[in-house]
């Protein structure tokens, strides 16, 4: 009956039931007042995450970029012979036994002269001056007089830095109101670095030391660099790329080529896609667990922390070269396999080259992930570590302590003075700078070398 | 003979069997590649693959079985008195190796005589300052069980690595030598060549089963020690968490475990509305050129190493945070006293998780058949009304996968918590309190000195075993869920 | 009843024009898809296209309720008016239109919802129910005019994807029907069915005919007899003729559509 009734009125000849389609009924504005607040919904998300990524990056240079500048003061210093090498004979091992605290007061003098000659006017006592400056400068002059010993008797023109208080002022983040309570510095050696600063002898200026120079211990922020954690970071990187791609590799091709459907089969496509979502942390404990406390491998050393990458890092090589092995097309098997060749010269001689430029790109994305992991390297004892010397050759570079650039970059930020902030910040921007040209070499690879089957 | 020695060789044995046994098939067809049955070059394979892989199998099960057996045989021969109060046989058996590396030390830099090293009844008191003399560590008095048994762990060691040379090398001989006889030119050797291959890629695919049991034992053995010196109803059910080095401790998992939820949870209340909006908006409103710009831009922050967020969070957001909702801060509100805080390191975890979920739900929700969409809009419905009441629901179990996911993640995830999150394990809804979490205990108890014997540090082992079988359980779960979602639009 | 050529002999009224197509223009990206097509279809009627495979016919059905719009390389130039309304004018919300103009699809689609869900989701959208006896009298109506309703009565609850391919497709039209359409569009109604199922809807599609104007996109000619008044063939993106389906069977203009009908091109 319905049927009927409605039929009458739904069907009428000419004109439109539901009124013109040129206007919008109050249902279809109120439904498109929704999609519309659906639709910003959906950009405000995208922009809040993009927001992030500028402001992450924002943050990251502008803290970081510090790092890379540091104030130094420059001083003509008159290496005395009577303090420097008493018997006049030039033996080094008697200029040796000067201790760096020997040479405080050739650098106090100079400064005192240097002042004098500006005719600067200050009420601080000469050894309050030569506060300003770095506790590494003595070391500094020290190594100099080591390495150039007939330079004694003669007035040297050095670059000193300056204690990282002076170095915080000179880049605005020291103030005079925010030293009240600072013991280690003045406001009248602030007002004397003004001087120095107006004089032209006090500057900031480029600091390679920051790039390729060794950590410090926590007095002397101003001189500390990541140049041997860097390398440490290398050494690990070496120990990743030589086991994981050829092991990867390997149990790609027998995954992908040769397994047969069975439960051990199985059982490892389910542990690789499992591992490859373990927390990094865990892969921390068995490094510890079984390098460190079984094996008796020396602990802090980079082959431990590559051993430890390799394993987390396995999962990711093993599943993108699985995906490029998959992209090849069964045809150029089929085609090797029919003029005569076996299977596994099939797989080595015509897929594995094809698949090569999709492995490489995973293979480098791995190790970018494996280069930023910090967690793990916790564990097996690379943060805490001071890396303050370069390891001596190639087999201590595997297997003396060292620290890794992420590792270097949490020891910083645990650290008191504020001053290691702006280094760790500025680790960050060289090990961002590693990871995204590895990034993007891995992206030109993609570009150049994809094949569409 | 140091190892890389050892290895050196068997690489020479290899390469020198390569040779011989590619010229000896080759002689053995006059000289005629046709006449044999495979190329000349696999001969060569054979025999140098007969040399290298039983020899380096039976090298590395050598170095893993070796330390086990001494340790066992070693730490038999010390007696019960010799365990001073307080310490137990770990302990002595770690100041036993320190001994017995100092005797080596001390003998190859010519500072003791090897008779001298090996003399059970030295004068103790000569010794130590012996060895200390020639530089080697040394940190507690050794005591006369102590060089005992450093002696004899010396011995066995040394013994032990010399039987290790011995029988490497002559496996590795034995193995050349048998290939070497059998090369001739009607022995197949391309199949047994490959035959090996094919193993050694067994073996490579098989090492992912050896991590997860090694994951597993590693930290099953030194959970069950755990246990015996800490009651695991005290572990699961306790409710507090006070580690205390001098005994006492009470160890237990939950305040840890709710403080890592506290902040998962903080973290996929930010990341899962933000990340699947955006996927949302990208998979169904953004034009060509917006996807190919916004999707990749929001990856990035995926590949950005965690170190970076720990640093954001304890020196930008925190601060920030603290500015907002602190004492004297912009609100007024006093909320806040320290910048690590469970919101501190949620939001920023959150942030870390965006492209995560956008990029699962993304993926999932562009599974959903075409179909599905043209027959909502073919309705008349408006684009918010098919992703709502059309694809969300159909794509909500791959989403919940993706969720999970995600939380998986979150509850493992370790330097943003150490950094941010802060040290206080308790029991509180505040955000604005610090909490700590079981990654951020699990790094304390294992970093700085640490002593493999009290429970305060091997409590570390049994937090990684709950945390590994949280996350696999909940991985495992959502792979499920996820593969399932997928057949059922395949 | 199915037999092809009864229904041809029949003459057709003259009836109200219900969609008027005016120099139809559709480029793919660079590809000129849909040329220069004019074509009138009139109320009450089932008028079928038909034509070659990526001759055009489909893309133009989706011409029809905007359907195009989803996809961001397609074009359409041209008029195509609705009871005198251009349906691209700006003011034209193609929500609105596509609750006038419904769309049955190749494959069956149905949600993965309950078969009462399925036809409730139109109605529910649009708002034609003010409570729950309404439209369940709505759903009721519109299952029995989707001739699937003894089918599924006792099973309104269950999925909607567990039914049979040919349930699926008239639970589909039964949804399409639901919204109160003037026009149903169907693509291929029953390219994904088996004879018996294909039976039962071409059956329905004639039943329909008298209270929506009907378009069908069809690659069988004989159902284009068997169920259509009107027919259009569509030729590489060309309208090569339209007319009645009776005359463009058995006596075809164009050497084209007779080439087409007798098998020669296809």
């Amino acid at each position: 009956m319905t049927d009927i009734s409605q039929n009458s009125g739904a069907a009428p000849a000419a004109k439109p039931k539901g009124g013109s389609l040129f206007e919008k009924d109050a249902r279809t504005k109120r439904r498109n007042a929704a999609e519309g607040r659906f639709k910003l919904y959906g950009i405000a998300a995208i922009g809040i995450g993009l927001l992030m990524l500028v402001v992450l990056v924002t943050n990251i240079v502008t803290a970081g970029t510090g790092a890379f500048q540091q104030s130094f003061l420059e001083l003509n210093v008159e290496l005395k012979e009577d303090k420097l090498d008493k018997k006049g004979n030039r033996n080094i091992e008697d200029i040796k036994k000067v201790s760096t605290f020997g040479y405080a007061p050739l650098i106090a003098s100079a400064l005192e002269a240097e002042v004098a000659k500006l005719g600067i006017q200050t009420d601080l006592s000469p050894k309050d001056m030569g506060k300003i400056l770095s506790k590494a400068a003595q070391a500094e002059l020290r190594n100099y007089v080591i390495s150039n010993p007939d330079e004694i008797g003669k007035t040297v023109s050095f670059r000193f830095l300056v204690n990282s208080r002076v170095d915080g002022y000179m880049k605005g983040r020291v103030t005079r109101e925010s030293i009240a309570n600072d013991k280690s510095i003045s406001v009248e050696q602030l007002d004397f670095v003004d001087q120095l600063r107006d004089a032209g002898i006090l500057y900031k200026a480029f600091n390679p030391d920051f790039i390729f120079g060794s950590d410090a211990s926590d007095q002397r922020p101003e001189a500390a660099g990541i140049g041997v954690s860097m390398l440490g970071s290398l050494f690990m990187m070496f120990v990743v790329l030589a086991l994981a791609l050829p092991i990867g590799v390997a149990a790609s091709i027998y995954l992908e080529e040769f397994a047969p459907q069975n439960r051990l089969t199985d059982i490892i496509e389910v542990n690789i896609s499992n591992l490859a979502a373990v927390p990094s942390i865990v892969f921390g404990i068995l490094g510890l667990a079984v390098f460190i406390n079984y094996m008796h491998l020396p602990t802090s050393a980079p082959l431990v922390g590559g051993l430890v990458l390799t394993l987390m890092t396995l999962p990711t090589i093993i599943i993108s070269t699985r995906a490029s092995l998959k992209a090849v097309p069964p045809s150029i098997r089929d085609a090797a396999l029919g003029v005569g060749a076996s299977k596994m010269q099939a797989v080595f001689h015509h897929v594995l080259p094809l698949a090569a430029p999709g492995i490489l790109t995973g293979t480098i994305i791995g190790l970018a992930q494996a280069l930023g992991e910090t967690a793990p390297l916790l564990l097996i004892g690379m943060v805490g570590f001071i890396a303050s010397n370069p390891p001596d050759g190639i087999v201590a570079g595997f297997l003396s302590p060292n620290s890794a650039m992420p590792a270097q970059i949490y020891e910083w930020s645990k650290r008191a003075d504020p001053a290691f902030y702006e280094r760790a910040w500025g680790g960050i921007i060289i090990l961002l700078i590693f990871l995204v040209t590895m990034n993007t070499i891995a992206v030109i690879l993609r570009r150049r070398f994809e094949r569409r089957w | 003979m140091a190892l890389s020695w050892l290895l050196l060789i068997l690489l020479a044995l290899a390469v020198i069997g390569y040779f011989t046994g590619r010229s000896r098939a080759l002689a053995s067809a006059g000289g005629d590649t046709r006449e044999l049955h495979s190329l000349p070059s696999y001969y060569g394979y054979n025999v140098a693959l007969s040399a290298l892989v039983p020899a380096l199998g039976v090298l590395i099960v050598w170095l893993l079985v070796q330390p086990m057996i001494v340790n066992s045989t070693v730490s038999g021969l010390i007696p019960d008195t010799a365990i001073p109060e307080g310490s137990d046989r770990g302990l002595i058996m770690s100041e036993v190796r320190r001994v017995a590396n100092g005797l080596n030390g001390a003998v190859a830099t010519g500072a003791l005589t090897e008779a001298q090293a090996q003399d059970a009844n030295a004068d103790i008191d000569a010794l130590t300052s012996a060895l200390k003399d020639a530089g080697q560590v040394l940190t507690q008095d050794v005591t006369q069980p102590i060089l005992v048994a450093a002696q004899k762990y010396r011995s066995m060691t040394g013994t032990g690595s010399v039987a290790m040379q011995v029988i490497v090398l002559a496996l590795a001989l034995i193995g050349a030598a048998f290939a070497y006889v059998r090369t001739h030119k009607e022995f197949r050797a391309r199949n047994v060549v490959e035959q090996g291959v094919l193993a050694l890629l067994l073996l490579a695919a098989s090492i992912a089963i050896l991590t997860t049991v090694g994951i597993v034992l590693s930290m099953l053995f030194e959970t069950m020690n755990f246990f015996q010196l800490h009651s695991w109803k005290d572990f699961f059910f306790g409710s507090t968490w006070a580690p205390n080095f001098r005994g006492g401790s009470e160890l237990s998992i939950l305040p840890l475990l709710w403080g890592t939820l506290y902040i998962s949870l903080i973290a996929l209340l930010v990341a899962v509305p933000i990340g699947l909006f955006a996927a949302i908006y990208l998979s169904e409103y953004a034009s060509g050129a917006t996807r190919a710009i916004a999707k990749p831009l929001l990856e990035i922050l995926a590949g950005i190493p965690t170190i970076v967020y720990g640093l954001f969070a304890l020196l930008t957001v925190g601060p920030a945070l603290v500015s907002l909702f602190g004492d004297g801060g912009a609100l007024g509100l006093g909320w806040m006293s320290s910048s690590n805080a469970v919101l501190t390191a949620g939001l920023v975890m959150g942030i870390m998780l965006i492209p995560f979920v956008s990029s699962l739900s993304d993926d999932i929700i562009n599974a959903v058949p075409q179909s599905m969409r043209d027959g909502s809009l073919g309705l008349g419905a408006t684009k918010s009304e098919t992703v709502r009441q059309v694809i969300l629901p159909a794509a909500l179990p791959g989403i919940v996968g993706a969720i999970l996911l995600a939380a998986s993640r979150a509850i493992g995830e370790t330097m943003i918590v150490v950094m941010a999150a802060g040290a206080i394990a308790k029991f509180s809804g505040n955000p604005f309190e610090a909490m700590t979490t079981i990654t951020t205990r699990i790094v304390s108890q294992l970093t700085g000195d640490t002593d493999f014997a009290s429970p305060e540090t091997l409590v570390a082992f049994a937090l990684g075993l709950t945390l590994f079988i949280i996350t696999l359980g909940l991985n495992i779960f959502a792979l499920y869920i996820v593969r399932k979602y997928r057949e059922q639009y395949e | 009843m199915m037999n092809d050529m009864t229904r041809v002999e029949r003459t057709v009224d003259s009836k109200d024009i219900k969609i008027a197509a005016n120099k139809v223009q559709v480029y793919y990206g660079d590809t000129h898809a849909i040329k220069d097509v004019d074509v009138q279809i009139e109320d009450k009627t089932v008028t079928a296209f038909i034509g070659p495979s990526g001759c055009g016919k489909s893309t133009f059905l989706r011409c029809l309720n905007r359907m195009n719009d989803t996809i961001d390389i397609c074009r359409v130039e041209g008029d195509i008016l609705l009871d005198g309304e251009d349906i691209y004018d700006k003011r034209v919300d193609p929500v609105q239109l596509r609750a006038k103009v419904g769309m049955v699809f190749q494959k069956p689609n149905p949600f993965p919802k309950s078969i009462y869900d399925n036809v409730a989701y139109g109605p529910r959208i649009h708002g034609l129910a003010k409570n729950k006896a309404e439209l369940d009298e709505i759903v009721e109506k519109s299952l029995r005019r989707g001739a699937i309703w003894d089918e599924v009565k006792d099973r309104l609850d269950a999925p909607g994807t567990g039914l049979s391919g040919g349930q699926q497709q008239r639970l589909c039209i039964a949804r399409a029907v639901a919204t109160e359409p003037e026009v149903l569009l169907m693509d291929e109604p029953c390219s994904a069915l088996d004879p018996i199922a294909t039976a039962q809807v071409e059956e329905l599609i004639d039943e329909l005919r008298s209270r929506y104007s009907v378009v069908i996109v069809t690659h069988s000619m004989q159902q284009a007899a068997r169920v259509s008044q009107k027919t259009a063939f569509f030729h590489l993106g060309n309208l090569v003729e339209f007319g009645e389906t009776g005359q463009i069977f058995t006596n075809p203009e164009d050497p084209r559509t007779e080439s087409y009908i007798t098998g020669r091109i296809g």
